[in-house]
């Protein structure tokens, strides 16, 4: 019988991360602005391509 | 310089180029050599991005901010849980499902009713979104033409309806070129991909224009919006609404998955589970990609229109044409037209595909004086179905957009037809992990969520138009308060997407789950969640073929197969099953479950698996079996398993009983004999004094006349075996009352080196008749152990006389030590006789073993002398042994172990 597979659980625990990160309440914290670029639009954007990175790497770590 | 007809030359050929990549997919994949890779298969997921993306996005963000993107971060998580995704291929290649209403209609028992009715909400709620695409391409179009002032058709036609008809075409053209079993179709996929680079490319590069080429990169035009007070909000996030954000984010998970396009892309044109792990993070990257852009182009446009009319969905287009840069503004309108083409080409495949399967074909096969039975290929017709299909539902965006389409903005209206979908998720999720859930539970869920959508939000979609009376959204229906539309039972506050979102969720999960627990599933409806839910514990035949029984003939069968599948593909089809059965002919193959299933499964890929299950049983003659049938069958597979699992642990455990068994039943047999041969022994040992006693008492007896020395020498034999008899009896009487542990003990402090000495002193007349020199090596005083006195001189005794009785005599010496270390008292009685084997020194403490060799020496001890003596010392705790070679004289030693110090019990 075939339990638990290591990488559908290890995106799951990503997807489950990247829930409250992307949403209310969290999202209202960052505030203000960096070098002009509003903090929410960083912030949206680099959580958003950190979640992709970290998927990326989990996927594609042991080859095909 | 842009002439229409410019602009109408360069699409067809975009369109042709799209046409001639699926050409070649298509060749490939009949060569057998696919192009889908996972990196095509990851872009061809980008269908999901249409002209809402597009155009919509900007649009959206103009009003909205960055709430634009939960579109996107929905669907990017959605994947993340990648197992829900697997599950859904690895059930539809099972079960050869072709859309997402033949899914849901295969779960719940291959239902013609559910397959209808997913259909109907999936038609009605996705004809909102080809509107859509229409009214942009329409809009993009204008756009251009309007900026060279040249006009595209004459005035008494309608555009957006020219462009509803050629896209029909050309999805025709595209899609239904013949009926494939599995619905699968690789050149789309491919061009869906190449389409998907193109869209991005073009949407990047009006991007990198606008806020590079424009406006001085992302810095400043931040800069410059944050100053414009209007603008500033937009770059904000707008905490109150978090309940929206919340509820979009679900929204487009959801719709990732259950849109009828993106079941087609996720699921049915996958062509192997591996590719989704590229996909889990390819498409979100893009997703990515294609949205970094929008804000800025949003706030650029804002800024640069400020002041005049504009329409902000169509910025992508008017931003480049303000500056003059006309071939930029083509190329985004040839992204734009792509992503409207790649959209309605595999939604309308989709639909067209659902609309033939699931909703006509089960109503002509009713039909009597249609004759199913009398046409010999059916699969014509099917195929003129489905185009017929891919018109209607063009013709339906049309209208669509025509009735309620000017009053949305583009997300708007798609948001519409994402609420609709999202009312398959219940009888999804809960026909893929839940096997209580019931057809009656998902038609009642289905039914309640739809009404519900359709009450709250696409009604007052028409409302807004003005093509039906919007009372009912402003009073309430009937003037009841409680019954507005938009703010069901007094709910308010909510934009109108996540109020339908969410009660039309609540009356579907609700009703679903109450149905379903209320209701008792049918035999087929119980197989079939079996099936579904442990799709990964079911091999891919397994227990299936079991759950049919009956009779058919496999010629009735391929003439069926012939009818629906065209002759040429199902001789195909029967030649590879026949190979994979290792028949040589079909027509050899037995007409059995499985090949029944072979059949249906076939007929599956073209009609759907309501309408497949209604031809084959229309042509065997199917046992019906009872639903708890079903459920032996089913526990049947699942208990052989689970026995043989018990069966195991069972074997292994009786195993090892029965070696504990047989190993308790050698000892006993051990003991059996030493009992037979104790009893022997002892009886043997008796007679010998016995028989001399009894010889010589008879010659006395006889003999009157025997001369008195004679006598006197008898008498004393007859005196010596009688004592030797008597200690026999004693030490048998001994030995058992030690072994059965009733024997009487004392213990006091016994001084060992005294013990030692008197019994050398009681033996010391038998040493010196023999001419033995004794020896010792004893403490003045001590040590003290705590033990039986008197039987500690026993053990003395019995070693000593031992001794004596194996020395040569005058040369023979015998020499006892006593000494104590921290522990214990060492006692040695050494000799100078001819020693033992190694073998004899363990054997010589069983009883009756005596020294020396039994069948020449006459017996010179009891032989129980040294197991007794055993026995006490271990009693007292002690050990008794001997240490000997043969010739080199032997040492018996026995230790008694000293009483544990006193502790010192404190200072005072």
């Amino acid at each position: 019988m075939k339990r638990g597979n290591p990488l559908r659980q290890r995106l799951a625990a990503l997807g489950l991360l990247g829930i409250p990160l992307l949403t209310y309440p969290l999202l209202s914290l960052p505030s203000g602005s960096w070098n002009g670029i509003p903090a929410s639009f960083l912030y949206l954007f680099g959580v958003w391509t950190l979640l992709v990175v970290l998927a990326a790497g989990v996927a594609e770590r042991r080859g095909k | 310089m842009l002439s229409a007809g410019f602009i109408l030359l360069l699409s067809a050929a975009y369109l042709g180029l799209l046409f001639a990549v699926a050409r070649f997919g298509d060749a490939r994949a009949d060569a057998g050599r696919s192009i889908i890779t996972a990196n095509v298969y990851a872009l061809s997921l980008a269908v999901y991005c249409t002209s809402w993306t597009f155009y919509g996005s900007v649009g959206r963000a103009t009003s909205g901010g960055l709430s634009f993107l939960t579109i996107y971060i929905g669907p990017t998580l959605m994947l993340l849980f990648v197992g829900v995704i697997i599950k859904m291929i690895r059930i539809s290649k099972a079960q050869r499902i072709t859309s997402i209403a033949d899914f849901i209609a295969s779960r719940y028992g291959k239902s013609q009713l559910l397959a209808g009715l997913v259909t109907v909400i999936a038609v009605i709620g996705v004809v909102p979104y080809i509107a859509l695409q229409l009214k942009a391409v329409s809009a993009s179009l204008e756009v251009l033409l309007d900026h060279s002032g040249a006009s595209f058709m004459p005035p008494m036609f309608d555009s957006t309806f020219v462009i509803a008809a050629l896209l029909a075409v050309f999805t025709i053209l595209f899609g239904t070129r013949h009926l494939d079993a599995t619905e699968r179709h690789e050149g789309m996929v491919a061009a869906i991909a190449f389409e998907s680079v193109v869209k991005l490319l073009a949407f990047l590069a009006v991007g990198l224009f606008v806020t590079y080429g424009m406006f001085g990169g992302f810095s400043e035009l931040f800069q410059r919006a944050a100053a414009a007070p209007e603008l500033a909000r937009l770059l904000q996030l707008d905490s109150s609404r978090s309940g929206t954000w919340t509820a979009l984010i679900l929204l487009s998970g959801l719709a990732i998955i259950f849109l009828p396009r993106q079941f087609q892309i996720i699921v049915v044109e996958n062509v192997d589970e591996s590719h989704v792990r590229r996909a889990v993070w390819l498409f979100p990257l893009y997703l990515v990609l294609i949205n970094i852009f929008v804000l800025p182009l949003a706030l650029g446009g804002l800024l640069h229109f400020q002041g005049q009319s504009f329409n902000p969905d169509t910025f992508v287009l008017t931003l480049p044409l303000s500056r003059g840069a006309e071939a930029l503004a083509l190329l985004v309108f040839i992204g734009g037209l792509s992503a409207a083409t790649g959209m309605v080409i595999v939604e309308t495949i989709a639909l067209s595909t659902m609309v033939c399967n699931d909703l006509v074909m089960p109503w002509l096969l009713r039909l009597r004086w249609f004759g199913v039975s009398e046409r010999r290929d059916l699969s014509g017709i099917l195929l003129g179905i489905r185009r017929a299909a891919i018109v209607l539902i063009l013709l339906l965006g049309y209208i669509y957009f025509r009735a309620a389409g000017e009053a949305y903005a583009l997300v708007g209206i798609g948001l519409i037809s994402f609420a609709a979908v999202a009312q398959f998720a219940p009888a999804m999720f809960g026909g893929m992990y839940w096997k209580q859930g019931t057809r009656a539970g998902a038609v009642a869920g289905l039914l309640g969520g739809f009404a519900v959508w359709l009450y709250t939000l696409l009604l007052p979609s028409f409302a807004r138009s003005g093509w039906i009376d919007p009372g009912f959204v402003e009073q309430g229906l009937w003037g009841i308060g409680a019954l507005k539309a938009q703010a069901l039972f007094g709910l308010s506050g909510l934009d109108e997407i996540s109020h339908s979102l969410w009660w039309s969720l609540f009356a579907n999960i609700g009703l679903y789950v109450l149905v379903s627990l209320n209701s008792r599933p049918e035999a087929l409806e119980a197989g079939q969640a079996e099936r579904f839910v442990d799709v990964f514990r079911h091999g891919e035949r397994g227990s299936d073929a079991r759950l049919w029984r009956g009779t058919a003939s496999v010629d009735e069968l391929v003439s069926l197969l012939e009818r629906f599948l065209g002759p040429l593909r199902a001789r195909q089809q029967l030649a590879t099953f026949a190979a994979a059965h290792g028949a040589a002919d079909w027509k050899a193959l037995p007409a059995d479950a499985e090949f029944v299933r072979f059949a249906e499964a076939q007929l599956s890929g073209a009609i759907g698996s309501a309408s497949a299950r209604v031809m084959v049983a229309s042509v065997a003659r199917e046992e019906s079996l009872g639903l708890d049938e079903v459920f032996d069958i089913l526990d049947e597979a699942t208990q052989v398993r689970a026995y043989s699992r018990e069966l195991e642990i069972k074997s292994r455990e009786l195993e090892a009983a029965t070696a504990e068994l047989r190993e308790a039943n050698e000892r006993l047999r051990e003991l059996d004999r030493m009992k037979d041969d104790f009893i022997s022994t002892v009886t043997h040992e008796l007679r010998t004094p016995l028989t001399s006693i009894r010889a010589f008492s008879e010659m006395l007896h006889e003999d009157p006349e025997l001369d008195l020395a004679d006598r006197t020498r008898f008498l004393g034999i007859i005196v010596n075996e009688a004592e030797r008899l008597t200690r026999l009896i004693n030490q048998i009487l001994d030995m058992a009352k030690l072994e059965s542990g009733r024997a009487e003990w004392t213990a006091a402090d016994v001084d060992l080196g005294e013990v030692a000495r008197e019994a050398m002193a009681s033996l010391e007349q038998l040493f010196r008749d023999k001419g033995v020199a004794l020896e010792s090596e004893i403490p003045a005083h001590g040590p003290v152990v705590l033990a039986d006195r008197d039987r500690m001189t026993q053990v003395m005794i019995n070693l000593l006389s031992n001794a004596v009785k194996f020395v040569p005599g005058a040369t023979g010496r015998v020499k006892v030590r006593v000494k104590a270390d921290g522990r214990q008292v060492r006692v040695e009685v050494e000799d100078n006789g001819p020693g033992l084997s190694a073998e004899e020194c363990l054997v010589i403490f069983e009883k009756f073993r005596q020294g020396g060799n039994a069948m020449t020496d006459k017996p010179q001890g009891t032989g129980l002398g040294l197991p007794i003596s055993r026995q006490i010392v271990e009693y007292f705790g002690g050990n008794l042994w001997v240490e000997s070679r043969p010739g080199a004289g032997a040492r018996f030693i026995f230790t008694v172990p000293l009483p544990a110090p006193e502790k010192i019990t404190g200072e005072t």
